[in-house]
């Protein structure tokens, strides 16, 4: 077997008994990458010479460490010292990150090498990844077909083997969204579990930083490395981090998994339904006890976060002015003429639609009638997963709607591309943790097969619970041994 | 028609940190441009704010020796608005929950100007209630040059108090003693060197002016751009003249915002009330809430210096100082220590001593420094010395005019007054049979003054006294002689 086929589980197996270098990782990554990069463009920059000098540079002891010689593929909107860090927009085009993001430090003190800087939404607003000033990212399943947002750089490499396991953000569904639509794992973790210190902000209170992964076992050995307090975060917690692989194999049996009957009413793809229907039967059969919540504040889930999320992101990208740093037009009249021409030429129609609408909703007058109480239907929401997990360990829900959509199909139709996270936004509202793994394929698309993924939604802080359910499913099934068709 | 000034102001206040409010560079003054600066103060993609600790208690502080109420929970929110000099155009401030509420400033007399302290306003002890005391981030500083800017970003992100009152001031001169008295608290405190020179200190200045005894106020013009206490004051007084002026010749006011020009003496429209920012305040989602009633209180409570106030009361308390006296003492916390330190040393009745002693700093040693052109730090005297003699006037050993020539030598050499008065050979004479002999010929050779004081002119022992001391050069105690000089009148 090619070495890109490689889990992260398995390739530090094979680097740990030195069967193979991290050199030859990287030689076996950049063949895959040159193959299918064409099809797939899932990177808007690889750097390949420096990723080799770090690898040469790994001593034996590093390569005993968690991560030793592993490259992990890198969303392009965490900082990563001396390399690019565009957030796929035009506004950022040549700005070079001074420093490293907390979660690159925590990769890199465990051996880990940073690889690549993964295709996205522009600051990561979007569900298709086609809000890219880099162009588009395809489906490694369908070429013709979008990959999720707004991760979909990290989930189609991933899928595509042009990666051993990535990391992406998830702000309303962006890692479980894309890694369900390409058919690999992707884990939010609880907001806080994870320093947000050098992850480009969009929405401060919902962003999260998590792995996308080609096995749920390989999300819980990234999760054990990036999770933890950092002082330079003030949202993030000082609650301690468990042993995420310790309790990975112990199974569903006396787990309650809750299902929500308000994810299974309005615009859910009648195919996608019966897939997640035989996963939750699966997880029975395992021996889970499967019992029905509701979670009645579902439906404004949605609408809320379409307040919260743009209002701070108004204020999260104001810093964009061309000013300090990124791209400037050359020829403004005075300073707000140049700031106007700059974010005017800088940003994308989807991240000035944000900003407009989150300067709105802030605006005196506006505020108490839209910020204020989105914010309270919040809270709702957050009661109405704590009032669910009274009666289960874990909820099980489709992770999208539907399976991946045509590029192109939704872009001139803004409400129903935010569809795409109807069943997501909620966790991150919720602030608790949310596991995408696939769970079967849609009989759709170019090649007949689309990945489906189910959704596992967790306490706050109980990312164990979400990995042990992930693993039962995943080890009685066979869809991980599912390849795409660009394979 | 008689008009009366309504005034509030908002003060802005650098606190003096080790490092910024939110990251980690040096907070200091004069460092050559962009020399403390970090990814976070710049504000580049991706970075956090972290609260200085150091900023919250000292901000803290300020309220609790100002009487505020400490808000039990508190939290920073974001005030968005463009301009360069601010790295991530919004800043990080605190909207509808500050850490300080309500408290106020008393204003003392001697913190009036000179000329307006007969006022009677000036004893009045009137209290300028607070509204508010919140903490923010301070602006990077801006350079125009000819056809360029230039930013400098040192003081970006550097802590920053903003003191609000409420609408009580009703004079440039309240104004100016309102500021004085807040400087010489946050200065003696180490909270901040509240230079207004260096923009350690910075004041708007929001007034009006109404009919007197009318209830409604007039419409307000805020006032920017003044770098000195007595700058404010000139400017408020142009800013009321202005006002009163255009009312009366019946103009109108518009709101708006001016700037004061201290070299033309006036102030110039910046701009209308229409060209407002809407600020679009919201919780900063970066930074959690605060608790101030976890310990935080209560350890500042316990840390919390004696303000200028409270010690010149506890000088007209404990020493029955007069209040000119203790407000002298208690204006410049070095000065303080030093007469403390110097009343600790010296022996005798407290009270007395510490007159004795308020009087030679205030009379003597301040005209010497000034004279000198040196401050309290070069002073030679030891508070022992300086102590010592007090002592030594108080046992009646030397006569206060001896006293006063020692002192003036101890200033000059920093010697101890024992070895001054040795080789001076001022020794001061108690024992009662010279001071007698004395006594006895002052009466002899003066038969007239005998019969003025036989006759009840009681002026005519003081001339006595005179002689008296006279012929003993100066060395006679002259409370004692005054008594040996009654029992033989008396006699
Ligand atoms: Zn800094």
């Amino acid at each position: 077997m090619e070495l890109f086929f490689e889990t992260l589980t398995g390739l530090r197996e094979k680097l740990a008994t030195k069967k193979v270098s991290p050199t030859e990782v990287l030689d076996a990554l950049k063949k895959r990458v040159e193959a299918v990069e064409p099809s797939i463009r899932a990177f808007n920059h690889i750097d390949w010479e420096t990723a080799r000098a770090e690898a040469a540079a790994l001593t034996p002891e590093d390569l005993a460490k968690p991560l030793g010689g592993v490259p992990v593929a890198i969303k392009d909107v965490m900082a990563v010292k001396g390399q690019p860090l565009t957030c796929s927009s035009r506004i950022l085009k040549g700005f070079v990150s001074p420093y490293d993001a907390c979660v690159i430090e925590k990769l890199r003190a465990a051996g880990a090498i940073p690889l690549g800087r993964a295709n996205m939404d522009e600051f990561a607003m979007g569900s298709s990844t086609e809000n890219s000033a880099d162009g588009p990212t395809h489906n490694p399943w369908d070429t013709g077909r979008i990959p999720g947002g707004s991760s979909g750089g990290s989930a189609a490499c991933v899928s595509a083997d042009e990666a051993i396991v990535a990391l992406g953000s998830d702000t309303g569904g962006s890692i479980r969204q894309p890694a369900a639509l390409c058919g690999c794992v992707g884990l939010k973790p609880t907001y806080g579990r994870v320093s947000r210190y050098g992850l480009v902000a969009f929405a401060s209170s919902l962003d999260q930083i998590g792995p996308l992964s080609k096995t749920v076992e390989d999300s819980a050995r990234i999760l054990q490395v990036i999770a933890g307090h950092d002082a330079r975060d003030n949202t993030s917690a000082a609650e301690p981090v468990p042993d995420y692989l310790s309790g990975l194999n112990q199974g569903v049996k006396g787990l309650k998994l809750g299902v929500p009957k308000e994810y299974f009413i309005h615009g859910i793809d009648p195919e996608v339904e019966k897939i997640i229907r035989d996963a939750i039967q699966h997880l029975s059969d395992l021996g889970a006890e499967i019992v029905d919540i509701s979670l009645p504040h579902t439906n404004y889930a949605l609408a809320s976060y379409y307040i919260v999320a743009p209002a701070e992101a108004s204020a999260n990208l104001a810093r964009f002015d061309g000013v300090r740093y990124g791209a400037r037009v050359k020829d403004g009249k005075d300073v707000i003429d140049t700031y106007c021409r700059t974010r005017e030429k800088g940003f994308g129609s989807e991240v000035k639609r944000r900003i407009i609408l989150g300067t709105y909703v802030l605006s005196s007058g506006y505020y108490d009638a839209y910020y204020l109480r989105a914010q309270k239907v919040r809270t709702l929401i957050r009661r109405d997963f704590s009032e669910a997990f009274g009666k289960c360990d874990a909820i099980l829900t489709p992770t999208t709607p539907t399976p991946a959509f045509k590029i192109g199909e939704k872009t001139e139709d803004p409400m129903q591309m935010y569809l795409a996270d109807v069943f997501t936004i909620a966790v991150n509202m919720a602030g608790i943790c949310g596991l995408s793994l696939p769970c079967g394929f849609a009989a759709q698309g170019k090649h007949g097969r689309l990945p489906v993924g189910l959704q596992i939604i967790g306490k706050a802080f109980d990312e164990a619970t979400l990995l042990r359910v992930g693993q039962a499913y995943e080890q009685s099934t066979e869809w991980r041994k599912e390849r795409p068709a660009c394979a | 028609m008689e008009y009366e000034a309504v005034i509030g102001l908002e003060v802005h206040v650098q606190v003096k940190t080790h490092s910024k409010m939110f990251c980690g560079c040096k907070n200091e003054f004069g460092a050559p441009p962009n020399t403390h600066t970090c990814p976070v103060c710049l504000g580049m993609p991706g970075v956090l704010p972290t609260p200085n600790l150091e900023a919250v208690k000292k901000t803290v502080l300020t309220g609790l020796m100002l009487g505020c109420e400490i808000n039990r929970i508190c939290k920073f929110d974001r005030k968005s608005y463009f301009y360069p000099d601010m790295p991530k155009n919004y800043q990080i401030s605190q909207y509808d929950q500050p850490l300080c509420l309500d408290g106020g400033v008393v204003l003392g007399k001697y913190a009036f100007p000179k000329d307006a302290q007969k006022d009677p306003i000036a004893s009045a002890k009137k209290n300028v209630r607070l509204i508010r005391i919140h903490l923010e981030e301070d602006v990077a500083k801006s350079f125009h040059f000819e056809t360029t800017s230039g930013i400098d970003f040192n003081r970006a992100g550097t802590p920053l108090m903003e003191i609000v009152t409420q609408a009580d001031i009703a004079s440039p001169e309240e104004a100016f003693a309102f500021l004085s008295t807040l400087q010489q608290t946050l200065s003696q405190a180490r909270i901040s060197d509240a230079d207004m020179e260096k923009g350690q200190l910075r004041c708007d200045c929001n007034i009006s002016v109404r009919p007197k005894g009318q209830l409604e106020f007039g419409t307000k013009c805020e006032i920017k751009n003044m770098n000195s206490i007595s700058g404010v004051r000139r400017a408020v007084a142009y800013e009321i003249t202005r006002q009163i002026q255009t009312i009366s010749n019946g103009g109108k006011i518009s709101q708006e915002t001016r700037r004061w020009d201290d070299a033309a003496g006036q102030t110039y429209l910046m701009r209308t009330k229409e060209q407002a920012h809407d600020y679009r305040y919201f919780p900063d989602p970066d930074l959690m809430p605060m608790r101030t009633d976890l310990g935080l209180v209560e350890s500042m409570k316990q840390q919390m210096p004696e303000t200028p106030s409270m010690r010149e009361e506890r000088y007209m308390r404990d020493y029955a100082l007069n209040d000119y006296d203790a407000s002298v003492l208690s204006s410049d916390i070095d000065l303080s220590h030093y007469f403390e330190g110097v009343l600790n040393a010296a022996q005798g009745d407290r009270q007395k001593v510490a007159k004795a002693i308020a009087n030679f700093i205030i009379n003597d040693l301040l005209g010497l420094l000034g004279g000198a052109d040196q401050t309290l730090a070069d002073c030679k005297i030891m508070p022992e010395h300086f102590g010592g003699l007090v002592s030594c006037v108080d046992a009646g050993k030397i006569s206060s005019k001896q006293a006063k020539e020692v002192f003036v030598e101890m200033f000059a050499t920093g010697k101890e007054p024992s070895t001054i008065i040795q080789e001076k050979g001022m020794v001061q004479i108690s024992d009662e049979g010279a001071l007698e002999s004395f006594a006895k010929q002052a009466i002899e050779a003066n038969p007239k003054s005998v019969d003025d004081y036989r006759a009840g002119k009681m002026a005519a022992l003081n001339a006595l006294k005179g002689q008296a001391i006279k012929l003993s050069k100066g060395k006679a105690n002259p409370q004692l002689i005054g008594e040996v000089l009654e029992k033989l009148l008396n006699a």
